[in-house]
């Protein structure tokens, strides 16, 4: 089959349905799951069993339930940010060059220290004087990943900018604003899918492992990360526990990641630049 | 002399990097909602108790004043009290940073080598099975989060073939080879961690290389295409090579946060995570100011390293 002129890898094909169990799954949770999500049903960390398909986690609960449960936050949180860090970003990228060149060289100047740091050490700092709650976290990675999308979506937009059509646009006293929607965005959605795609993998492993760090989402709710902090102990006692959760995380990576490449292949992208701190 | 100006160039940017990135994390927290007190107080203080605590602790002084003053400490190896210990954060730190470091020093000295020598090899037998084989590896490393990667080794090499520890559990006076026995899960983490993305990037210098014309002339000569490799595309691939081993050596510093909580391993990493989780600022701006150290001072390196191998690189990268 082809999309666009373009073969679609059977890479792509996989990514694609593990993505698509994996939103079916958390979407219709409450009819997937086994079992409701804060229900006991055994011992602590039983192995996998006829009853409880993936065993039991740190208190009894069934593992199976509570990681299509979790999937529900984990996705959409990561989803959330990442949308928010994609309208930061390519808003003031797209600014940058649709303003003057003064905007354009403060924007990048600020931008350039933040990209000397990982996003990390800078997250834990806003943490440690704010503390952690699901709308901070939310704000706090949007701000800085979007340093990150600030660029592509800066050097995007210039080539875009020297066209024709935008010459003309603006010599027909078109304001920034039209310049920006009407003439740039259009053009510069190709890459910017691919982005966001890529954007999507680096942040939701990145709550994930705030939230394994203990610094992410906070109880009563659960995503995969903070299931990972909870039954981390199951190893001492030779269980396999918290391999699920993490496995679970890494299976919906790797989905995105593959599409995330053939996005990336039909614009001659080299693989693999979605590893980035 | 043209390349002394230039490390000189070099060195002075990633130090005004460095001062930058420390006025960002010392004023940065300066700019968001609520400070230290209020953080250390929690939300029922009251404000009489505040405006205490807070002269207590200096919060009254302007902020810049502030920043100088600590910027003062910590060029003279004073790095502060922290909040919730009361002791100096100097003489907890630098025990951790030892530690930090010989952990990421044992997974450099696997990974580098490791990743170098199977990028070439992949390099020459372009398309082959150790070609694909390291795509597919690095697809799985970039989409394993840290500590997946931690408990599948931790299930393998301690829970069922009991050959190696779980836990990094060190002390002092440790002996050398215990340390290294004890360590070496969490730096075999670290290396699958970073070993893969620093083989596809050595892979594809060393072929960027291979489309030029001299390199067509050593084949048209007759030479093995191993030969050609290692004597003609090898050295002037080198640049980028070392370029893309200091910025993953750069990516160790992040990565071991996550692994030293894993393997409960006293680093730096740990006690930032620490300190956050209790809202000790002066501690978490103590390690964040090492974290940015170590990540501008690898990533300045890498670039003197990478002008010094490649005498065309300078002027077009020093910015």
């Amino acid at each position: 089959m082809k999309i666009g002129g373009h073969k679609v890898p059977v890479t792509a094909y996989i990514g694609a349905l593990i993505v698509l169990l994996a939103l079916i799954a958390i979407l219709f949770a409450p009819w997937v799951a086994p079992y409701p999500q804060t229900k006991i049903v055994g011992g602590v960390w039983d192995p996998p069993n006829a009853h409880d398909l993936l065993g039991t986690d740190s208190i009894g609960r069934d593992m199976l339930s509570r990681l299509i449960f979790g999937g529900r936050t984990s996705v959409t949180i990561a989803l959330v940010a990442t949308t928010l860090t994609m309208i930061i970003g390519i808003g003031l990228g797209f600014l940058a060059v649709a303003t003057n060149k003064i905007v354009d060289n403060i924007l990048s100047r600020i931008i350039d220290v933040m990209l000397a740091m990982p996003i990390l050490i800078f997250a834990l700092m806003v943490f440690a004087v704010l503390g952690t709650s699901i709308p901070i976290m939310i704000i706090t990675i949007s701000t800085l990943e979007s340093t990150r999308v600030f660029r592509l979506a800066r050097a995007v937009a210039m080539n875009i900018t020297v066209l024709d059509y935008v010459q003309v646009a603006r010599l027909r006293g078109e304001g920034v604003g039209w310049v920006i929607f009407r003439e740039i965005l259009p053009n510069a959605l190709p890459p910017l899918i691919a982005e966001f795609g890529l954007r999507f993998c680096f942040t939701f492993l990145f709550i994930a492992s705030l939230s394994f760090l203990g610094l992410g989402i906070q109880p009563p709710a659960a995503d995969w990360g903070s299931m990972v902090h909870d039954n981390a102990q199951a190893i001492s006692f030779g269980g396999y526990a918290p391999l699920f959760p993490a496995g679970a995380i890494a299976l919906v990576t790797i989905g995105v990641n593959l599409i995330v490449d053939w996005l990336l292949s039909i614009h001659a992208l080299p693989s693999g630049t979605g590893a980035e701190v | 002399m043209e390349i002394l100006r230039f490390i000189a160039t070099r060195a002075a940017l990633g130090v005004l990097t460095l001062i930058a990135v420390s006025l960002l994390l010392y004023l940065g927290t300066q700019l968001l909602p609520g400070d230290v007190a209020s953080a250390l107080l929690g939300q029922s203080a009251t404000p009489e108790a505040l405006a205490v605590l807070r002269a207590k602790l200096g919060l009254n002084v302007p902020a810049w004043l502030r920043y100088l003053h600590w910027l003062w400490g910590v060029l003279h190896g004073n790095l502060g009290t922290s909040l919730t210990s009361g002791t100096p954060i100097a003489s907890a730190l630098m025990p951790r940073l030892a530690n930090t470091l010989f952990l990421a020093g044992y997974a450099a000295i696997i990974a580098v080598p490791l990743a170098v020598g199977l990028g070439i090899l992949a390099a020459i037998r372009e398309g082959g099975i150790l070609d694909r084989v390291s795509t597919m590896l690095s697809l799985a490393t970039i989409s394993f989060p840290e500590f997946f990667v931690s408990y599948i080794l931790i299930v393998v090499f301690a829970s069922q073939l009991g050959w190696l520890p779980s836990l990094a559990t060190v002390y002092d006076g440790m002996g050398f080879w215990d340390r290294v026995d004890a360590t070496t899960l969490p730096a075999l983490t670290l290396v699958l961690v970073v070993v893969a993305h620093m083989l596809r990037m050595t892979r594809t210098s060393t072929l960027a290389v291979m489309s030029a014309p001299y390199v067509e002339t050593a084949f048209l000569k007759g030479l093995s295409r191993s030969q050609v490799v290692l004597g003609h595309a090898l050295p002037n691939a080198l640049g980028p090579i070392i370029a893309v081993v200091a910025l993953n050596l750069a990516y160790l510093v992040v990565g071991v946060v996550v692994v030293e909580v894993v393997f409960v391993y006293p680093g730096v990493g740990q006690l930032m995570v620490d300190a956050v989780s209790k809202r000790d600022l002066p501690t978490v701006q103590a390690c964040g100011l090492v974290f940015a150290i170590a990540f501008i001072g690898l990533n300045t390196l890498a670039d003197i390293l990478a002008a010094l191998a490649n005498p065309r690189l300078r002027g077009r990268r020093g910015r």
